[in-house]
């Protein structure tokens, strides 16, 4: 299987597949998870392949998902949870936020709780509502939580099984709109993975400004860069990929190098990760920016009806225009 | 109440809004319950408010073969249990009002139900708490002291789970259900159930109040539990105070009763009488072991004291309702049982007030000798890999402290 190339789908069902295998305590569980593979298909075969006791449909109570998977934690099973829809998860958030994220702490680390919540995030996709969000500052927010996101089929594969792996509990944001694209890069399934779970990446080196982005927005920028490209302007993209902790190293270099932030996500903007990193961007870097850090999301309203999307969105041109402010100063 | 009574209760409901007329209304629990008068005949007792012995009936025969084989000894140990886990908890309260604890919420008056349920737990059951099980947690041998911790606020807990297999204390309502299901779901997993090995077979118990019949986790824990046939058994103390409101604010149906609409049995229990509690909890828990699912079991009790040191039970409550259940304290019907059987003599009963004396000055002096926590330690076990917010934070904040030492000030 070296080698393949594959859409973000496949590459998160491989790393599930692969984590399963390696492990029998890894345990899915989640509403449709089972003969139908989930909504999404992540899921697709694993149940046919590891049995229902190992991939388990479940009631349909988000808040019931995240409780009893903390229970089969406890007991020694590493449990991965599919929440259907980001704007589901909001039953679940109480067991989120107080029993999972604080079960180590207040157990003075006596329990570990290896779970992972997977939720497929963001808009694009003509849903209706509740289907689209960018809740991921709610969780970045929350003290014990991991959160991490991927945003291609190389990192789905690897940082799946990394998340699994981890003895943290680990929110795992999917980009639902990039899961059926397909692949620009090759998995090798039989390697190693390039960076750690909580790495950022560089993936387009430039010097005249960084564009700090994650999950869907991540092609999006790369897209603005070669736009940019066009005339004249050389941007570095930085996948972020890690979410809670920031890698804040790689962050800061980028910045440093190009002296010029601007951060791209489809979250509103207001308390939202782009808020933290431009705190932490003028903390790090005050005297090497040459423009304030700015920021291109959602607008401050819920998430609207999917006909106005595209305005709300981040767009190529909304961060091409944010790069041309940057650039003016 | 018949299922047509029901329907017609729900009828009124919707027509009377939120204050239905007594008249048309719901009956209350409290005339389902027989509240002052033990005349639920779905009640299964087995001594009354003396001690002595009820008669068998069609509702506490199913458990009468496990009282009839309690020896002497075991109803030795359940009084000893009873009578310190109360003076455990007393203390406790001392320990607060004297500024010693922060908060403590009190047992009285449920110590026949937590008694019960726990001496029925074997070692390798395991059993998922809210805040106020120190009886259970004295059953499953956890020390006294380390209950004091989170009411003191220097943990939020204290205790390894696994040493004595019962889950830390958990303060939102409800949330622990969830967790005792998905730990049966383990067992069941794991096949450590319905093997027929008594040293294999395990359950799982989760506790809750009346109040925490009404949160969602707990009726997703009843879901849960009946489609996987999890062998859970929930125990709901119904102390009929959820803080400040009376069982009739918080449901209709009670929960013994309504475990049947989840699929699984509801065992409605006097939860005074330590020998019924016992009973019903053993019979419930060999069944969940064995592969049978699920129970729910009702120990109807009351909570005689405050709901914590911070409420003020005079200001929802009258006082003869209270003493009215003080007549009905488990430990005087308990040893008026004994006394009865000759279960123990005049020595034995001397001796247990002995111990509780020993065990409350112990507990006393472990709360005034419990150390405040170093103040790095703020920052230990947050996550169980490296983290570099909460490194670089306690690195800024060591540094900050050892500012004040090299001006000469306290660190």
């Amino acid at each position: 299987m070296s080698g393949t190339r594959l859409s973000l789908a496949k590459g998160l069902n491989a790393g599930l597949r692969r984590a399963m295998e390696k492990d029998p305590k890894v345990v899915l569980m989640g509403e449709d998870v089972g003969k139908l593979g989930g909504v999404f298909r992540i899921t697709e075969g694993l149940q046919k392949d590891f049995g229902d006791h190992r991939v388990m449909d479940t009631p349909l109570a988000e808040s019931g998902i995240v409780g009893a998977a903390v229970g089969l934690a406890l007991r020694g099973y590493r449990p991965v949870v599919e929440i259907q829809f980001d704007g589901f998860v909001y039953p679940a958030f109480d067991q989120i936020v107080s029993q999972v994220a604080k079960m180590h702490a207040r157990s003075l680390g006596h329990l570990k709780l290896p779970l992972v919540i997977r939720i497929p995030c963001g808009g694009g996709i003509g849903a209706v509502e509740h289907h689209s969000e960018s809740n991921e500052a709610y969780f970045a927010h929350t003290a014990g939580l991991r959160v991490v996101t991927c945003s291609n089929a190389a990192d789905g594969y690897w940082m799946m099984q990394q998340a699994i792996e981890s003895d943290d509990p680990v929110i795992f944001f999917e980009p639902k709109r990039r899961y059926h694209e397909r692949g620009e890069t090759e998995i090798d399934e039989g390697g190693t993975p390039e960076l750690g779970l909580y790495d950022a990446r560089v993936v387009r080196e430039g010097s005249d400004a960084t564009l700090l982005c994650y999950g869907p927005m991540v092609k999006t920028c790369l897209q603005a860069a070669e736009a940019a490209a066009e005339e004249g302007r050389n941007l570095e993209v930085v996948d972020l990929r890690t979410l809670s902790p920031l890698d804040l190293p790689t962050i800061m270099e980028s910045v440093k190098k190009t002296r010029r932030a601007v951060i791209v996500h489809e979250a509103q903007t207001f308390v939202g990760m782009g808020a933290e990193i431009a705190a932490r961007i003028q903390e790090e870097c005050f005297y090497h920016l040459e423009a304030p850090v700015l920021r291109v999301g959602g607008y401050n309203i819920p998430y609207p009806p999917s006909r106005f999307e595209e305005e709300f969105l981040p767009t190529l041109d909304r961060v091409l225009d944010a790069v041309d402010r940057s650039l003016a100063h | 109440m018949s299922d047509n009574e029901v329907a017609g209760h729900a009828r009124s409901r919707m027509e009377g809004a939120f204050q239905p007329s007594p008249e048309s209304g719901p009956t209350p629990p409290s005339q389902i319950y027989g509240h002052f008068s033990d005349e639920n005949p779905e009640m299964v007792q087995f001594v009354d408010a003396d001690g002595n012995r009820l008669d068998t009936n069609e509702t506490n025969a199913p458990y009468a073969q496990i009282v009839e084989e309690m020896t002497s000894e075991d109803a030795r140990i359940i009084y000893r249990d009873l009578v310190l886990v109360r003076r455990i908890d007393a203390e406790g309260f001392a320990l607060q009002r004297q500024g010693e604890l922060g908060l403590w919420p009190s047992l009285l008056g449920q110590e026949a139900a937590q008694v019960g349920a726990g001496r029925a737990l074997r070692d390798h059951d395991y059993a998922f708490p809210g805040y106020r099980e120190h009886g259970v947690a004295w059953c499953r041998g956890v020390p006294p002291e380390n209950l004091l911790g989170m009411f003191r606020g220097v943990n939020h807990g204290g205790w390894d789970s696994n040493e004595n297999n019962f889950h830390l204390y958990t303060i939102v309502i409800g949330n622990q259900m969830l967790h005792a299901v998905g730990y049966a779901m383990g067992i069941a997993a794991d096949g450590d159930m319905g093997t027929g090995d008594p040293d294999r077979d395990a359950a799982v118990m989760a506790f809750t109040g009346d109040g925490g019949t009404s949160q969602g986790d707990f009726n997703e824990a009843l879901v849960f539990a009946a489609v996987t046939n999890a062998p859970t058994v929930f125990f709901v103390q119904n102390n009929q105070w959820a803080i400040s409101e009376p069982n009739e604010k918080q449901f209709i149906i009670p929960p013994y009763q309504r475990a049947r609409g989840f699929g699984f049995p509801g065992v409605l229990v006097d939860g005074n009488d330590p020998l019924a509690t016992y009973a019903v909890a053993k019979d419930a828990l060999d069944k969940a072991r064995s592969g049978q699912g699920p129970t729910l079991i009702e120990a109807y009790t009351y909570r005689m004291g405050a709901h914590t040191t911070s409420d003020d039970p005079s200001k929802y409550r009258s006082s003869a309702e209270v003493e009215i259940w003080k007549e009905k304290d488990p430990i005087k019907r308990m040893r008026g049982f004994m006394a009865e059987r000759n279960h123990a003599d005049e020595e034995f009963f001397a001796a247990v007030d002995a111990e509780a004396d020993e065990i409350a000055a112990r507990v006393r002096k472990a709360c005034q000798e419990m150390p405040d926590p170093e103040l790095p330690t703020m920052f230990d076990h947050q996550y169980t890999e490296y983290h570099p917010l909460v490194e670089a934070e306690r690195e800024e904040f060591l540094a900050y402290h050892a500012g004040f030492a090299e001006e000469g000030g306290q660190a």
